[in-house]
């Protein structure tokens, strides 16, 4: 990979495998993202977290080429995602939360096909379709066509399509939703060693508990903006994750109210 | 709870139309068809008032009838039900039965089939308005006409819920229902044939049917206008009675859906068989091509229309057999052409949000271009070959077939660049990938409108070098125009192509994010 990246020389450990500044979105009335700046240094697994609508899925997609912010850069690994798209894209495996699949199409045929969009070899892309379908535990189905697979391996298929170009950056939205605890453990472990062999993970969720084991480095978004981001053990500041996100966030005030709940 | 059914509904479709003010425009169109199909028909039965009985008597009847099995039969062959009170979603709201059932029927009514149905039928009241009775009888058969459209289409649809939850069902129904939907012209003109050859027929049927369910209610009116109040009270009867049957049928068939979800249920499939992407070239382009191809083969919403393709000739030709000339067929080619090459303008709108792939993965916007070109290329280009070689054939004049080729592979090369352009910038409302693909979502009709009739104009005057070369021949006669169109055809055809696909994919790489955003509205 020859992306140039600059600041690599200078500070080794604190490279930014994504920086966004100031990205904001507005749909119609409704700003959905205000501002968020953030840093994700390479080689970290990196947990976006917040409450429903807080604004995730769109950064994430502003942040990765698929929607074109109102204000704001995002660069990864120094490539400009909105300047240089193709060359940042060609970084990036990205899995959208909310997007459809070609789902007329056989698992098998759906990894080929992501792979072969990305101008990759086909002895290459071959390899390792088998390969990643064994990895999902999808082998037994690559012939079923994707529309007929059921939430969770269709969770699974996507990812494995955003995997097949060993991309130095896995952006990731919500990519548990419906995976059933066997296969989340085995994407996991994935996960981990591609971490481990110096690769970037971006996941949203808003499973406190999951975001805390699996990541080292967190960002709480709400209503657009950025509450609070560092590791994990910073953002946490000695709580439990969920009890220091329901502190930022705020939404603790109504667990007085409901007494009626209890009279059955 | 009726009322709050109803009111659900209502503040469904309201909804529904805030989301966009194109939404408004394109049931504001709806709304003018149907208000002018209701015009006519109201218009039509009250001058039936002064026409004969025996007349009127047959064409009501005849037409209640037809709007029963109408909503009957239409809801299961397009599965284009209106799902916006779908009982399932009621299943967590221990909503009391009784209370479910009227407020589904009538909601049923809300909505423009409900309310041009019921409007018409209201209207056999003034044929009818000979006296008193009569009219009376007319108002309670309407009312109970209207009520067995309803609860008949809600029993047949909940009925094949289950069957119609299922892919292989629903992609096989949609593209049998094609069928005779095109060969529509020769079937009518058939029946009518037969019809009017038999005279006296229609009121005999008419008769017939008003003894069925189908026409027991429409013929309230006429059996007492003729004097026939005993023939009337029987037929109430039996409409009553087929009514509650049929709402019986329902709260069973509803009670068990209540508890019984739709399964769809498929076999496991090892892997092994690319199909067509093994098959092409390994590149971007190869691999859209592959994709494309495996589309218009497996997704009802392309194969239906691949379907039409080899009923077009039946059509033209039944129509020139009933005429006993076979003008017509000339267009075959070039009709053939236009619509396979159009066929792909909405080709980003048919992809929807699954477009984000091409974004996320960044492939070259010729590459899309070309590679869905290029699969509807592969069919189209033998199809117009042999429709054009086999018309000339058929004539036995070889003179007119370089002429009608230049024309044909014309429309086909400029109509495919044209559509790689088009569908680049703009979108328009199709149905939703799995849907049927006769149920477009009530989008932005007026932005849909625009683009393919924009687009037809632009393709006309793009064609027009061949199409005038081609009247130049025929006007002269002299051959050589007609090489001359071929010629003209195939260069400015092919070159129009590739200005087609390159325009389309620098506004693709330079506005793809803003195309998936567009298509995620009409999600």
């Amino acid at each position: 990979m020859s992306a140039p990246i600059p600041d690599q020389a200078s500070s080794p450990g604190t490279v930014a495998a994504l920086s966004i500044r100031g990205l904001a979105k507005r749909f119609g009335g409704k700003i959905a993202v205000d501002g968020i700046s953030l840093e994700v240094p390479a080689g970290s697994f990196f947990g976006i977290v917040g409450p429903n609508g807080a604004g995730k899925t769109t950064t994430l997609s502003m942040a990765t080429g698929l929607l074109r912010p109102d204000f704001g850069t995002a660069v990864v690994h120094g490539v400009d995602v909105w300047q240089q798209p193709l060359e940042a894209k060609r970084l990036m495996g990205i899995l959208p939360d909310g997007v459809r699949l070609f789902d007329r199409l056989t698992g098998e045929q759906l990894i080929t096909y992501a792979g072969l969009l990305r101008g990759m070899d086909k002895a290459v892309v071959a390899a390792r379709v088998g390969e990643l379908l064994a990895a999902m535990d999808l082998a037994q189905d690559a012939g079923t066509l994707v529309v007929d697979y059921s939430a969770g391996m269709t969770k699974k298929i996507a990812l494995a399509s955003a995997l097949i170009h060993a991309p130095r950056l896995l952006v990731l939205d919500e990519p548990f939703e419906a995976v059933d605890p066997v296969s989340a453990s085995n994407i996991r472990s994935i996960l981990d060693r591609y971490v481990d062999s110096g690769g970037t993970v971006i996941v949203s969720s808003h499973v406190m508990d999951l975001v805390q084991r699996m990541c080292d480095h967190v960002a709480v978004v709400a209503k657009g903006r950025l509450l609070a981001a560092g590791t994990v053990d910073e953002v946490r500041a000695g709580l439990s994750l969920e009890d220091r996100f329901v502190q930022l966030v705020g939404g603790h005030s109504h667990t007085e109210g409901l007494e009626w709940l209890r009279t059955f | 709870m009726v009322a709050h059914l109803l009111r659900l509904k209502l503040t469904l479709l309201r909804n529904g139309l805030r989301r966009s003010p194109w939404q408004l425009v394109g049931m504001a169109i709806a709304g003018l068809y149907a208000l002018g199909v209701v015009a006519t028909l109201v218009i039509a039965l009250v001058l039936l008032r002064k026409a004969g009985l025996e007349t009127a008597h047959t064409a009501v009847v005849l037409g209640g009838s037809a709007a029963v099995l109408g909503w009957g039969v239409v809801p299961v062959v397009a599965s284009a039900t209106d799902m916006t009170l779908d009982p399932a979603r009621f299943t967590t709201f221990a909503v009391p039965m009784k209370q479910l059932l009227a407020g589904l029927a009538l909601g049923g009514l809300i909505g423009i089939p409900g309310l041009a149905t019921a409007l018409v039928a209201l209207s056999t009241v003034a044929t009818w308005s000979r006296g008193v009775f009569p009219a009376l009888a007319a108002l309670a058969g309407a009312c109970l006409g209207v009520m067995t459209c309803i609860v008949l289409a809600k029993v047949v649809t909940t009925a094949t819920a289950g069957l119609a939850a299922s892919r292989r069902f629903k992609d096989i129904s949609a593209i049998a229902f094609m069928v005779p939907l095109v060969l529509l012209g020769p079937i009518v003109a058939g029946v009518g044939r037969g019809i009017s050859a038999s005279t006296g027929f229609l009121p005999e049927f008419a008769h017939t049917l008003s003894w069925t369910p189908l026409g027991a209610p429409w013929s309230l009116g006429g059996d007492v206008a003729s004097g026939r109040p005993g023939q009337a009270a029987v037929k109430l009867l039996l409409s009553v009675a087929v009514i509650a049957a049929l709402a019986w049928c329902w709260k069973l068939l509803l009670e068990r859906a209540l508890v019984t979800p739709a399964y769809a249920g498929t076999g496991k499939r090892r892997g092994g068989r690319l199909g067509l992407f093994g098959l092409l070239p390994a590149s971007p382009a190869g691999a859209v091509m592959a994709r494309s191809l495996t589309y218009w083969l497996r997704d009802p919403r392309y194969s239906a229309s691949l379907v039409v393709v080899p009923l077009l000739p039946v059509v033209l030709g039944f129509q020139g057999a009933q005429t006993g000339s076979y003008g017509s067929l000339v267009f075959l080619a070039p009709v053939t052409a236009f619509i396979l090459a159009w066929s792909i303008s909405a080709d980003v709108s048919y992809d929807n949000t699954a477009f984000a792939l091409h974004v996320a993965t960044g492939v070259r916007g010729v590459a899309d271009r070309l590679g869905r070109a290029l699969a509807c290329l592969t069919f189209a280009l033998p199809v117009v070959l042999v429709f054009s070689v086999g018309y000339a054939v058929f004539t036995g004049s070889w003179t007119g077939l370089p002429g009608q080729l230049g024309l044909s592979l014309g429309i086909l090369f400029t109509g495919l660049g044209l559509s790689s352009v088009v569908s680049a910038r703009y979108t328009v409302t199709v149905p939703l990938p799995g849907d049927s693909p006769f149920k477009k979502p009530p989008g932005n009709v007026g932005q849909t409108l625009a683009v393919q009739f924009v687009g037809m104009l632009v393709l006309m005057a793009l064609v027009l070098p061949e199409a005038a070369l081609l009247v130049t021949q025929a006007v002269t006669g002299n051959i050589l125009f007609g090489w001359l169109s071929l010629a003209v055809g195939i260069i400015l055809g092919l070159a129009l192509f590739a200005a087609g696909v390159r325009l389309g994919g620098k506004w693709l790489d330079s506005r793809g994010p803003e195309l998936l955003a567009q298509v995620t509205v009409n999600r």
